[in-house]
């Protein structure tokens, strides 16, 4: 989208049409007399816009009706008569994001069905579907199916996809906010741009929370038809916010402490909030927290209100049993992470809780509608900062939600490994002509900058590895026929294809299984019971042997491993570790960033925060500097026979992790001796062996220079040779992009042995092909991903000439939240080296007798396999 | 016990490490070689050239660099100790069909490399034939000064022995970090080296596979890192989970 000029577009934005311009037809307007409701005007707008078959998007907060505006054109079109059928009679296809949204809202599509007595078929399909069932979809659809981008993709991919979808007729496209900007969202608009090419008719209908950049999702909407000249967007209905939202930040009795993200100190309040209202929804920001909170609340929990717990790793059953414990008004409480963000009623919450400072203002608006979803009544919401800064933040917040500002989503240039995907999945499907294909594929939004080289490149990709070296030809996947169509040249790769659809690729997780286990007892004796839910294998990996931790809950002892599961029993203790997990920590959004810089450099707006942190900005104002809003502040002060150096840009933690490897780097060849770095979203903070503030005194350090833009070139190429984080984002890439294989028709392979195979392709791509398409696309991804380069691009490009240095004589105030933070969080700049030769160094110490060794060494004994 | 630790080695410099089997001094190099100094021999296992190839042709595209990245580091492992005899033992070749996929390059630059010094290849199970197209001697196997250098490690209570075949790697848990990589696995006695492949995995030594070699008896491990190979504590070592 960058390079093109400004947009022409012809559709309208309509406003909501005042009164009764459009009525609804029988028997609908008699069901909604019945009900006594009236239709709402955005409802009538996207009726009359469906009747002009024009793709529209719907934005509108919760509880507006969004769904139900969404089906009318659809419901009102399928009763009104027979049309007559081309192919299997599938008219309308519903798509979410979360197969439990496509679930509940087809339950609250079958009673108006059901009452106004349609006769209409409505089905949905997931990954859970049968298999029966699911073949049967393909030749017998019904009128409705309610799915998610996975299962169109593979859909698309069949020979029989002309006649499945010959039909359609409007495509509703549920939470699209939460979609588009991603690569589901990139796979779901190839696939769309595939539907339009087999129901060339279709209209589409996008739903979504309110954003800050609309255009971006109109144009996903609608097919670029001449993507060069003009952005072609859809109609827009807007539904104006509904009452505003109360925020309040909480306000504890104890003082907001200097670091972690647990609000443990102001559990008491809320507690008696919780108290206060009828069923609270208290959102936290990673799995981590979820089970602090959880146990924290019920630590005191004197009452015995029934709280609940909701996040991602926990065994399916057990989230169905706590969602229907909500939806049935038997709980007072959820501790929950963002798998409760979108959609779905659970029942009637009149409270939420924000654990941890929001991240961005979007989530915070997404998570506080989660509360009354009726639109005429305000929602309430209140913020419990975990530390000083994240006072900073949720202030920003707040005032971002009464202006009613959001974040900007990224400008998505659709990934290449999702594309790869595709291309072989419509080689299934059918012969292709890359003219063809390519020109579809680029009225997709995502990929309408798609450059016919690169096209062409994935496709060369997809049929022998794309590689310099022409060694793979006649290895080809796909063939050519006479008329320059492209084909599969063997039916097994369409069988592989469809085992390896999507997007998601999942860390490497255990089950977590509870058992009766003796103490002392052997694991193969040991009796397996109830599965409670997944646990990252890196966590597993540090558990010593009868360890206790903290999992869905409960206080568990670790008794031990067998094939891919955990076996744990019940315990108690008092001081269980926490299990970290790898995802799930959003960096703060650009938008948040910006307005706490603001409110640093503004000490009037002070006076609105709690006491003891505007004390804490008095006192860095006396004893260091505070930063104007678009300047960085560097430190360097000497703390413990050590030299600190600490840089606050708010750009987030990602972006903080790459400066401090890159920093770390050019500090070293300025012979500074750094010994290791640590980032918070707000700050980071190296510490070397040399004086630094002396070396910038001399000049023999020029912080300009240190900070020029060039770091993202020879530094950061030499540092992605060997970042693991660089290699686990080249994974993910080399899975969707087909290059290793999840599953294997007959095999499944653990997530471990992808990770051993792909860091080798790695280091020999990057040796002897270092353009491959692939590491393009891996570089693409680690940019807006986990190192955050782009952002990072942006903070140096703003920063020149805005650097201002402090020598200090001791710790200021403001570093010490991140200062606190070493030895809590992982601290990176070590080589893995370092581990081999500490575990060598031990070795040796024990031989030369300086340290007790075991006195013999047997074999540890091996487990056995089966 | 005495045997199971490394007399002394050097850290500083830990691009290979002194190892001693049976009496005898070898030199473990940190790309999973092994160096013989009284025989100015270079030997390696389980090369499995081609396997990048051998896996295109079932349609997974994997990079068809593996063969010339094994050879690359072939070649600067036999300059380090200036090798005068390359000794690979068995499964150089990843499969029978290999010498059809063999790149032209690759082959040459192997050629080069036998040029300069005798090159036996000891055959395994991958490559019961190794194709004339490969160069230098072939054997099932040879004994050197009293030392058995096969593919395949004998079960039972073996000496004298140097093997291949079970591409042996090791988990070390230490410090919250988890590390998993090739190694060289012995007991003073015997020894099984690690696979030199560009693409090859490994199986732990803690799987039940290893316990017919070496028993309950103890062993002595030394990891491949990047910057050198190091002796490690079996009691650091971990299953895989």
């Amino acid at each position: 989208m960058s390079e093109r000029s400004r947009p022409t577009s012809t559709a309208k934005i309509k406003k909501p049409p005042a009164g009764g311009v459009t009525r609804l037809p029988e028997p609908f307007a008699d069901w909604f007399q019945r009900r006594k409701w009236s239709p709402r005007p955005h409802q009538l707008a996207l009726l009359q816009a469906a009747e002009a078959r024009r793709s529209t998007l719907l934005i509108a907060p919760t509880g507006a009706g969004k769904t139900l505006a969404g089906f009318l054109p659809s419901l009102i079109a399928l009763s009104s008569g027979k049309r007559e059928r081309k192919g299997a009679g599938l008219r309308t296809l519903y798509i979410s994001p979360l197969k439990a949204l496509a679930a509940d809202v087809a339950r609250n599509l079958d009673t108006p069905i059901a009452e106004m007595g349609l006769k209409i078929r409505t089905e949905t399909r997931s990954g859970d579907t049968t298999t029966a069932r699911k073949a049967r979809q393909r030749t017998h659809p019904p009128h409705i199916l309610l799915t998610t981008p996975e299962q169109v993709a593979l859909l698309i991919s069949h020979p029989d996809a002309a006649y499945l979808f010959a039909d359609l007729d409007t495509i509703i496209l549920d939470e699209l906010h939460a979609l588009a900007a991603s690569k589901r969202g990139d796979l779901l608009a190839l696939g769309i741009a595939r539907l339009r090419a087999l129901a060339p008719d279709v209209m589409t209908i996008g739903l979504s929370a309110t954003v800050a950049r609309p255009t971006e999702l109109r144009a996903y909407l609608v097919p670029q038809t001449s993507p060069d000249q003009l952005l072609a967007l859809s109609d827009i209905v807007t539904v104006s916010g509904g009452a505003k939202p109360e925020i309040k930040i909480l306000e504890a009795e104890a003082d907001v402490p200097w670091s972690g993200h647990t609000a443990r100190y102001a559990m008491g309040e809320v507690y008696d909030a919780i108290r206060a209202s009828r069923l609270a929804l208290i959102f936290v920001n990673t799995r981590m927290q979820a089970e602090y909170v959880f146990q924290e609340l019920w630590r005191g929990n004197d009452d015995n209100l029934p709280i609940g717990l909701h996040h991602g790793s926990l065994d399916a059953a057990q989230r169905k049993k706590v969602e229907a414990a909500m939806a049935a008004g038997e709980l007072r409480a959820v501790v929950a992470t963002s798998t409760l963000d979108l959609g779905i009623d659970w029942g009637d919450i009149d409270l939420v809780i924000h654990i941890g400072a929001p991240k961005g203002a979007s989530r915070l608006l997404q998570r506080i509608g989660r509360a009354n979803h009726r639109l005429d009544e305000p929602s309430r919401a209140v913020l419990v900062p975990g530390n000083r800064f994240e006072v900073l933040e949720c202030r920003a917040a707040l005032q971002a939600a009464e202006a009613g500002a959001q974040d900007a989503m990224l400008s998505r240039t659709g990934a290449l490994d999702v594309l790869a995907q595709h291309v072989l999945g419509m080689a299934c499907a059918a012969p292709f002509h890359p003219d063809a294909l390519y020109a579809e594929v680029r009225m997709a939004m995502p990929y309408s900058d798609l450059t016919r080289a690169h096209f062409d490149r994935v496709v060369d990709f997809v049929s022998t590895g794309g590689y310099a070296l022409r060694a793979y030809e006649r290895f080809a996947k796909l063939r050519r026929n006479a008329d320059g169509t492209l084909r599969v040249s063997n039916g097994k790769f369409a069988q592989q294809y469809r085992l390896n659809v999507g997007t998601i690729v999942d860390t490497p997780m255990l089950k977590v299984r509870l058992t009766s286990g003796k103490r002392g007892g052997k694991i193969s004796a040991l009796q397996g019971g109830r599965v409670l839910g997944e646990i990252d294998e890196y966590f597993v990996e540090q558990l010593p042997p009868r360890a206790t931790f903290v999992f869905a809950g409960e206080v568990l002892r670790f008794e031990g491993l067998r094939e891919t599961e955990v076996y744990v029993s019940r315990a108690t203790a008092s001081d269980p570790m926490i299990p970290s997990y790898g995802g799930g920590r959003f960096p703060m959004s650009t938008h948040l960033a910006e307005r706490v810089r603001r409110m640093l450099a503004d000490p009037s707006s002070w006076s609105a925060l709690p006491e003891p942190v505007s004390h804490w900005l008095e006192l860095q104002r006396e004893r260091s500097i505070l930063p104007g809003p678009d300047d960085v502040l560097i430190e360097t002060f000497p703390r413990q026979g050590r030299h600190y150096v600490v840089v606050y840009p708010f750009e987030g933690r990602l972006a903080h992790q790459t400066l401090g490897m890159l920093l770390t780097r050019r500090l070293d060849r300025a012979k500074m001796a750094p010994l290791g770095f640590v980032a918070n979203d707000y700050a980071l903070s190296i510490w070397c062996r040399g004086d630094v503030s002396a070396a910038i005194a001399d000049n023999r350090i020029d912080l300009a220079k240190l900070f020029e833009q060039d770091m993202l070139g020879d530094d950061l190429d030499a540092w992605l040779a060997e970042s693991s984080l660089m290699k686990r984002t080249f994974r993910l890439a080399a899975v969707v992009a087909g290059l290793i294989e999840r599953r294997h028709p007959g095999k499944v392979k653990s997530g471990r042995q992808v990770t051993m195979s792909t860091d080798l392709i790695y280091d020999v791509l990057r040796r002897h092909d270092p353009n491959h398409i692939l590491l393009e696309a891996a570089w693409a991804d680690a940019a807006t991903g986990l190192l955050d380069i782009a952002r990072l691009g942006e903070f140096l490009e703003r920063i020149q000439g805005r650097i201002r240095h402090q020598p200090l004589s001791r710790v200021s105030p403001l570093s010490v939240p991140v200062l606190l933070e070493i030895g809590r969080e992982q601290v990176y700049g070590e080589g893995q080296d370092m581990v081999l030769r500490d575990a060598a160094e031990l070795l040796i110490r024990e031989a030369t007798g300086e340290e007790p060794s075991c006195d013999v060494q047997p074999r540890p004994k091996a487990r056995t396999r089966r | 016990m005495t045997s199971l630790r490394p007399d002394h080695f050097d850290l500083d410099d830990a691009r290979d490490q002194p190892l001693s089997l049976c009496g005898k001094a070898f030199r473990a190099h940190m790309s999973g070689a092994l160096y013989w100094p009284a025989e100015r021999a270079l030997i390696v296992a389980d090369l499995h050239l081609e396997k990048g190839s051998h896996f295109a042709a079932r349609g997974q595209m994997l990079p068809p660099y593996d063969t010339r990245e094994t050879l690359r580091k072939l070649a600067s492992v036999i300059d380090f100790y200036n090798a005068e005899t390359v000794i690979a033992l068995g499964d150089s070749l990843h499969d029978v069909a290999a010498a059809e996929r063999i790149d032209g390059a690759d082959i040459e630059t192997l050629r080069m490399l036998q040029a300069d010094c005798d090159w036996l290849w000891v055959t395994g199970n991958h490559d019961p034939v190794v194709a004339r197209i490969f160069g230098g001697h072939v054997v099932p196997g040879l004994t050197v000064e009293g030392i058995k250098l096969r593919h395949d490690p004998r079960a039972g209570a073996i000496t004298h022995e140097i093997s291949g075949h079970m591409h042996p790697a090791a988990r070390l848990v230490m410090n919250g970090t988890a590390l998993r990589r090739p190694c060289f696995v012995g007991n003073g006695l015997r020894l099984v080296m690690p696979a030199f492949g560009a693409f090859t995995g490994g199986l732990n030594i803690l799987d039940a596979a290893f316990e017919p070699l070496f028993g309950n008896d103890g062993m002595a491990v030394w990891m491949l890192g990047q910057d050198g190979v190091y002796p490690v504590a079996t009691r650091l070592l971990r299953e895989d989970s």
